[in-house]
C-alpha cells in the first residue's frame, strides 16, 4: 500500500455564523471602516453623509494598511462599539 | 528483537574484506559462540551459525556502518565492537589469539547496506516507530500518485514528487520535524519543519537544499516581509529569493547563464517550496485569497543565486547586514523581470543613465515612491562599472538624482495621461525610490549587456520590505 503524508495545515476552516441583518438600523451605531485603499475615504464620506441625514450613528475606523489584517485592538474596538460595520474593500 | 548473546558479526558477501575474514569466522565459530549476520546472501559464508539479515533489521538496531562489524553482547546488551579487520583488536574483543594468521594486520571494512542511501530512512521508518506526526493518506490501488496530488489539491498546477515517509525522512536527514519554522499566512498556521520538508519533497528538492528553504521561509513570514499581503493583493508580486554566500555553490545553484531562468535544480526547488508551503500549510490559493489580476510566471517558482565573483559589488546579503563569508537568503517581493539594453555605454554615467530610465517605468513612470525594485547587474555592465571603480554605494549615489521625478513627471494628467501622484505629493520633485528601496545584485552569463528590472511591491510598512536572513 501507498501512503502520502499530508502537507497541508490540516485544519478544518473554523466556521462563524453571521449576524442576521437588521431589518432597520434605529438605535444601532454603524461602523465605517477605511481600510486604507485609494478612495475608501470617498466612498465612506458619501454613506457617512448618507447614514447621518437617516439619523443614523456612524463612527469611523481605519487599519493602518491594506496589505495587513486589521490588528486585534482595532477589530476588538469595532465589535465593542458598534453593531453594524461597513467596510470599503476596494480601490 | 533480542540479540543473541556471545559475538555477533554483520557481514555481507558484496564486500572483499568480510570474504578475506570468512575463514577467521569459521576458526571462531569453532571455539565460542559465534552468530554470523549476513546482509546480502543467506547462504554465506558456509561453516557458521548464520542469521539471514537481508531484511537489515538486525544492522539497523546495532547502527552498523561497516562491514565487517563484530559486537560482543552479554544478556542481549552489547558490550563491545570492533570495525573492519583489525587482528589485535578482533583477538581483545573474541579473547581467542592467533585469529587468520595468513592475513594482514589491517583491512578497512566497506559501507554496510544498512546506511545505504534511501535504505537508512525505509529501515527508520520500517523500524523506528513512527517520528512523524503529518496526516497519512493511504492511496487506493488503482490510485496514481502524481494524480493523487492533484486531486487533493497540493499542486501548484505542475507535478508533484509524492511525499512518502521515506522522501520526507531523508528530507530531514535527522532534523527535529517537530520544530516550529514560522507562522504561515494567510491561515495564520505554526508551520513545523515536519510540514516545510514534506513541501521541499514535493516540490523536488534535495535534503541539502533544506537548509534553505527553512530560512526562506522564516523570512517570508516575517512582519516586514508581509507575505499575507503579498498573497492577497491584486498586484503581480511573489517572493524572489537571492541566495548568498558559500551555500549557493554547494548545492549548485545557478548564478551565471540564464540565472533567471529554467534548468537548474536548486534554483528552480527551492523558490518552488516556498510557494507550496503558502499554498498547502497557509492555505493561499489563487482565486481563494490570492487576488492577483495578472500574476506572474515567478509565482511558481523565483529563486536564483548571487554571482559574487568578479562582482563589482559586496554581496547584497553582507550590504544588508550578513556577515561576510556566511549565506543568507534576501527575499524581495518581485513582480516579474524587464530587460535593459544597453550594448553601447562604456562609461558608467551613461549606464547609470540608462539604468535609471529603465527604473523609472517601474509600476509606472509618473507613479514615485510607493514601489521598490531590483536591479540585476550582468557581469558585462558590472564590469563597466568595475572599471571604473564604481562599488554598490556609488551607482546607488549617481542613480539618486537621475531617480528624481519632478512635478511635471508625476502631476496627474500631464502627457495625456490621468494617473500620477495625488494631489499635495506632485507640487515638489519626489524620488522614484523610497531609501533603501533599490536593491543591486550582480547575476548572469558573462556575454550580453543586459540588466534586468525587477520592479517590487508597495514598500515599506505600507506593503513589503526586503528580509535578509542568514542560514
Amino acid at each position: 500500500m501507498r501512503v502520502l503524508l499530508d502537507p497541508t495545515s490540516e485544519q478544518n476552516p473554523a466556521t462563524r455564523q453571521v449576524n442576521a441583518r437588521p431589518a432597520s438600523l434605529d438605535g444601532l451605531t454603524v461602523g465605517l471602516l477605511d481600510i486604507s485603499k485609494a478612495r475608501g475615504d470617498v466612498f465612506l464620506d458619501r454613506l457617512d453623509e448618507l447614514l447621518r441625514a437617516d439619523g443614523v450613528t456612524t463612527r469611523r475606523y481605519r487599519k493602518p494598511t491594506f496589505t495587513k489584517p486589521a490588528p486585534v485592538d482595532l477589530r476588538h474596538e469595532i465589535s465593542t462599539q458598534c453593531e453594524v460595520v461597513i467596510e470599503a474593500l476596494a480601490d | 528483537m533480542k540479540l543473541p548473546d556471545g559475538l555477533v558479526a554483520i557481514v555481507k558477501r558484496d564486500c572483499p574484506t568480510c570474504v578475506v575474514v570468512a575463514p577467521v569466522l569459521e576458526q571462531l565459530a569453532a571455539l565460542t559462540t559465534l552468530t554470523v549476520a549476513t546482509q546480502d546472501d543467506p547462504t554465506w559464508p558456509p561453516d557458521v551459525n548464520r542469521y539471514d539479515d537481508t531484511s537489515l533489521e538486525l544492522s539497523w538496531r546495532l547502527k552498523v556502518h561497516t562491514v565487517p562489524t563484530v559486537v560482543r553482547v552479554i544478556d542481549g546488551v552489547e558490550v563491545g565492537r570492533v570495525e573492519g579487520w583489525l587482528r589485535p583488536q578482533w583477538e581483545q574483543l573474541t579473547g581467542v589469539d592467533g585469529l587468520g594468521p595468513a592475513l594482514p594486520e589491517h583491512r578497512p571494512g566497506c559501507g554496510s547496506k544498512s546506511v545505504e542511501w534511501g535504505i537508512e530512512e525505509e529501515l527508520d521508518r520500517r523500524y523506528g516507530g513512527r517520528v512523524l506526526s503529518a496526516r497519512t493518506v493511504e492511496l487506493a490501488d488503482l490510485e496514481d500518485d502524481v494524480e493523487a496530488a492533484y486531486d487533493r489539491g497540493w499542486t501548484d498546477g505542475l507535478p508533484v514528487v509524492p511525499p512518502t515517509e521515506a522522501r520526507v525522512l531523508r528530507m530531514l536527514a535527522g532534523r527535529d520535524p517537530t520544530e516550529i519554522v514560522a507562522v504561515v499566512p494567510p491561515d495564520l498556521v505554526a508551520c513545523t519543519v515536519e510540514k516545510v520538508a514534506i513541501n521541499a519533497v514535493m516540490a523536488g528538492c534535495l535534503p541539502e537544499y533544506l537548509p534553505v528553504v527553512l530560512a526562506a521561509v522564516e523570512a517570508a513570514c516575517t512582519d516586514e516581509f508581509n507575505a499575507h499581503g503579498l498573497l492577497a493583493t491584486t498586484y503581480f508580486s511573489s517572493p524572489v529569493v537571492v541566495v548568498n554566500g558559500p551555500v549557493a555553490r554547494a548545492i549548485g545553484m545557478n548564478s551565471g547563464t540564464n540565472a533567471l531562468g529554467q534548468g537548474n535544480r536548486a534554483n528552480a526547488t527551492i523558490g518552488r517550496a516556498v510557494q507550496l508551503i503558502i499554498r498547502n500549510v497557509g492555505g493561499g490559493r489563487p482565486g481563494e485569497v490570492d487576488r492577483a489580476t495578472l500574476g506572474n510566471p515567478g509565482k511558481y517558482t523565483f529563486c536564483f543565486a548571487e554571482a559574487e565573483d568578479e562582482s563589482p559589488f559586496e554581496p547584497l546579503h553582507v550590504s544588508r547586514g550578513a556577515a561576510p563569508g556566511s549565506s543568507a537568503v534576501t527575499l524581495f517581493a518581485g513582480a516579474g523581470v524587464s530587460p535593459v539594453v544597453d550594448q553601447i555605454s562604456r562609461a558608467p554615467e551613461s549606464l547609470a543613465r540608462t539604468f535609471a530610465l529603465a527604473l523609472r517605468a517601474v509600476a509606472h513612470p509618473k507613479l514615485a515612491y510607493a514601489f521598490d525594485a531590483m536591479l540585476v547587474i550582468s557581469p558585462e555592465h558590472g564590469r563597466v562599472l568595475a572599471a571604473a571603480g564604481w562599488d554598490r554605494s556609488r551607482l546607488l549615489a549617481e542613480l539618486d538624482p537621475l531617480l528624481e521625478l519632478g512635478p511635471d513627471d508625476l502631476r496627474r494628467g500631464n502627457g495625456g495621461i490621468d494617473e500620477g501622484m495625488p494631489p499635495g505629493l506632485d507640487a515638489a520633485p519626489l524620488p522614484k525610490f523610497r531609501p533603501g528601496g533599490l536593491l543591486l545584485v550582480h547575476a548572469g552569463g558573462t556575454a550580453g549587456m543586459f540588466s534586468a528590472v525587477i520592479g517590487g511591491w508597495v514598500s515599506g510598512d505600507t506593503g513589503s520590505s526586503p528580509v535578509t536572513k542568514e542560514i
